[in-house]
């Protein structure tokens, strides 16, 4: 055991001093997470349909439902959840259930009559930059006539809009969260990738096997170097995004940290099993954005993961980043811990056992 | 362990695709010697070596190394063998010191035993200056030295060695093969492929290889007393005249140039050979003083690999 441990320290305090030497991968560390982070600073806004919805209806008149259906009609919506009271629906908001809560006050009909205030409110999550940009439209809706009843003209808004989260509608905001993921996602896979098939490539890998060291061992001490790379990016990544957009962090700064250890095992894992695939370092590069580029975009990162078709949304809980993106802007933006975000570290918990057991798997101490 | 042999193969082969690289090899390599593997380029050497330390699954045949099933139970022998690869296979990007410290690392060496270890193939090979340096900087001899520095640290009782010495000037070379004969002198096994007659005359015991197949074995005694052919030295006036008719004659199978002589080798069959090759030479009106001449392990291996593919 004692041995195994020597043999695993040894590989990753070699891996770590060849690192130190090679200047551009290490520059890639810093250089990486500081470049993406001012190219991604802007953010893209796209359509959004099918947002998960919650409503609060105390008032329960035709006027309201009839509000409510139209607000559906426009299918940028869809009702999933019927809440009690307005803590109840700020409860799903915070836990990622809905993206937009209504809440409809019990005098509506009268405020719809009278006009001097809006008449019902909107909670949006403004965690995610384009859903909250979408859930605006709502508000435009033109208000219901009743046939032959008297109706009210003008043009003051139905529905007044709260944006939870980031009052402030900054987009950096809601990017830079999300940025941690993609840039750990794409340095993560691709170091690991790399660091074995160089290996192999450079012919080190046929003295390194018929050495007594077991594949487990290779793996593990080949991926601990860069689980500590990945945490000093995330470190990186919060204090730029802190000082130069001034991102908050609402949640556990540890739970932040439990997320991403997690997310950047799953990465490593999933370089690994590159590595056993590719033959040279060009293909493992080929192969690691084979996988990153749809995993970037079905993520919920640039495009909002509601607007996606359900097939899509099927294929992106296959990534990590997906699960990542939820915990990160969950914990980040929106306060919330890890307890109300648990099954997305279960997903990300398998991601990393399937990957890994692939990879010892299909790693053979042969050249065959 | 007890037993006469440490490598024992019984019909190696290995095809990739429609080559077949190794071609029913059985051999028998006794213990604390040194074993040679002399052959042409894509003999097979390589990959020989390679499928007795279970780095490659034999197509056809089995191994036995110290023992042991390969690859079956290669992972059993991984303590008991060092393996110095034809390409350096060390990091180039870590000084020649903490290559060594990985080595003995991933060999789990005690501490003390480590650092004794260590000291001592520097200073056998020589490398105790250039500790501090890269391994990528090292000359291609310095390389090789370090390589079987490595492959030896952990002195396990059979050595690997594919072409160690390729890049070794002569003076290196005689001391490179110096510490093989102490390390067999300890007890080791060593097989080693070449491509260089001087090497293959040093080993105890060596296997042409030509083509995937073994195509002479012994020691080298053995294979220049039993040479499949005569062999002739010619000095004459023309020699590329000379030359020319020699290559016309189907019972001279090859000739080469030693400076001012002709050095040929016959069939074995040709009776009155110098006679002969006299005549021919009469007719042609070229002058020439011929003798017979003890073969080399040159002329065994020319013998070797080029009659039996004509
Ligand atoms: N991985 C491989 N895939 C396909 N063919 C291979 C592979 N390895 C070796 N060969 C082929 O097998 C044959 C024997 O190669 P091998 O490397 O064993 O020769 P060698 O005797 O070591 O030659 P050299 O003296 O040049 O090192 C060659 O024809 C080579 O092309
Ligand atoms: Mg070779």
């Amino acid at each position: 055991m004692s041995q195994a441990l020597t043999r695993m320290m040894a590989i990753a305090g070699k891996e770590f001093r060849q690192l130190r030497r090679d200047r551009l991968s290490f520059g890639m560390i810093v250089g990486i997470p500081l470049l993406q982070m001012i190219l991604f600073g802007y953010a893209i806004n796209l359509d959004v349909r099918h947002l998960s919805a919650g409503v609060v209806d105390y008032a329960d008149t035709w006027l309201s439902r009839n509000r409510v259906a139209a607000a559906v009609a426009t299918q940028v919506i869809d009702l999933t959840h019927r809440a009690a009271s307005p803590a109840e629906l700020e409860i799903l908001l915070r836990r990622g259930e809905i993206a937009v809560g209504i809440y409809i006050p019990p005098d509506f009909d009268r405020r719809i009559r009278e006009r001097e205030r809006s008449a019902a409110q909107l909670l949006i999550d403004g965690s995610d930059p384009t859903i909250e940009g979408i859930a605006r439209q709502l508000t435009q809706l033109p208000v219901a006539q009743r046939a032959g009843a008297n109706t009210v003209s003008g043009s003051a808004p139905v529905f007044a809009v709260r944006t939870y989260y980031n009052p402030e509608r900054r987009s950096a905001v809601q990017i830079v969260p999300g940025l941690i993921g993609v840039i750990l996602n794409l340095t993560m896979v691709l170091f690991t990738a790399i660091a074995i098939v160089r290996e192999r490539e450079r012919g080190n890998l046929e003295l390194l096997i018929t050495t007594p060291v077991r594949t487990p061992e290779l793996m593990i001490g080949k991926i601990a170097p860069y689980i500590l790379i990945g945490l000093v990016q995330v470190t990186l990544i919060l204090l730029a995004g802190a000082w130069w957009f001034g991102v908050p962090i609402r949640g556990s700064v540890t739970h932040l940290y439990a997320a991403a250890l997690l997310f950047i095992a799953a990465n490593l894992a999933l370089g690994l099993l590159i590595s056993t695939l590719a033959k040279t370092q060009f293909q493992a590069m080929q192969l690691t954005f084979f996988v990153f580029l749809p995993s970037l975009l079905l993520s919920g990162f640039m495009f909002p993961f509601a607007g996606m078709p359900s097939i899509a949304q099927s294929i992106a809980e296959i990534f990590p980043l997906t699960h990542f993106m939820r915990l990160v802007r969950g914990i980040l933006l929106r306060g919330a811990d890890l307890g109300e975000l648990v099954s997305e570290m279960y997903a990300l918990s398998a991601f990393f056992l399937i990957m890994m057991t692939l990879a010892i798997l299909r790693f053979r101490k042969r050249l065959d | 362990m007890s037993g006469q042999y440490a490598i024992e193969s019984h019909n190696l082969t290995r095809r990739f695709g429609t080559v077949t690289a190794v071609d029913h090899v059985s051999l028998k390599i006794p213990r604390a010697q040194i074993y040679g593997f002399l052959g042409p380029n894509g003999s097979g050497k390589s990959t020989t070596i390679r499928m007795l330390c279970g780095l490659l699954q034999p197509s056809e045949g089995t191994a036995q190394v110290l023992h042991h099933q390969v690859p079956r139970d290669a992972e059993k022998l991984r303590h008991k063998l060092g393996y110095m690869t034809q390409r350096f296979s060390l990091y180039e990007d870590l000084t020649v010191r903490e290559n060594l410290k990985f080595i003995a690392d991933v060999y789990a060496l005690p501490a003390a035993r480590r650092k004794h270890r260590i000291d001592a193939v520097l200073s056998r090979y020589r490398l105790d200056d250039r500790a501090n340096q890269r391994a990528g900087y090292l000359s291609g001899g310095q390389r090789q030295r370090l390589a079987l520095a490595a492959a030896i640290l952990h002195e396990p009782e059979l050595l690997l060695l594919d072409e160690p010495t390729s890049a070794v000037d002569p003076q290196s070379r005689r001391d490179f093969w110096e510490s093989l004969f102490e390390l067999v002198d300890a007890g080791a096994t060593i097989l080693v492929s070449t491509h260089y007659m001087d090497e293959a005359e040093r080993c105890h015991r060596l296997a042409i290889l030509d083509d995937g197949q073994v195509v002479a074995e012994g020691t080298p005694k053995e294979l220049i007393d039993t040479i499949d052919a005569t062999v002739l030295e010619i000095e004459a006036t023309d020699l590329r005249r000379a030359r020319r008719v020699l290559d016309s004659h189907p019972f001279v199978k090859s000739v080469a140039q030693l400076g001012s002589r002709l050095h040929a080798l016959l069939d074995q069959d040709t009776t009155e050979p110098i006679s002969r090759i006299h005549s021919a030479f009469d007719q042609a009106g070229i002058e020439a003083k011929i003798e017979a001449a003890t073969a080399t392990l040159e002329d065994v291996f020319v013998a070797a690999t080029t009659f039996a593919r004509a």
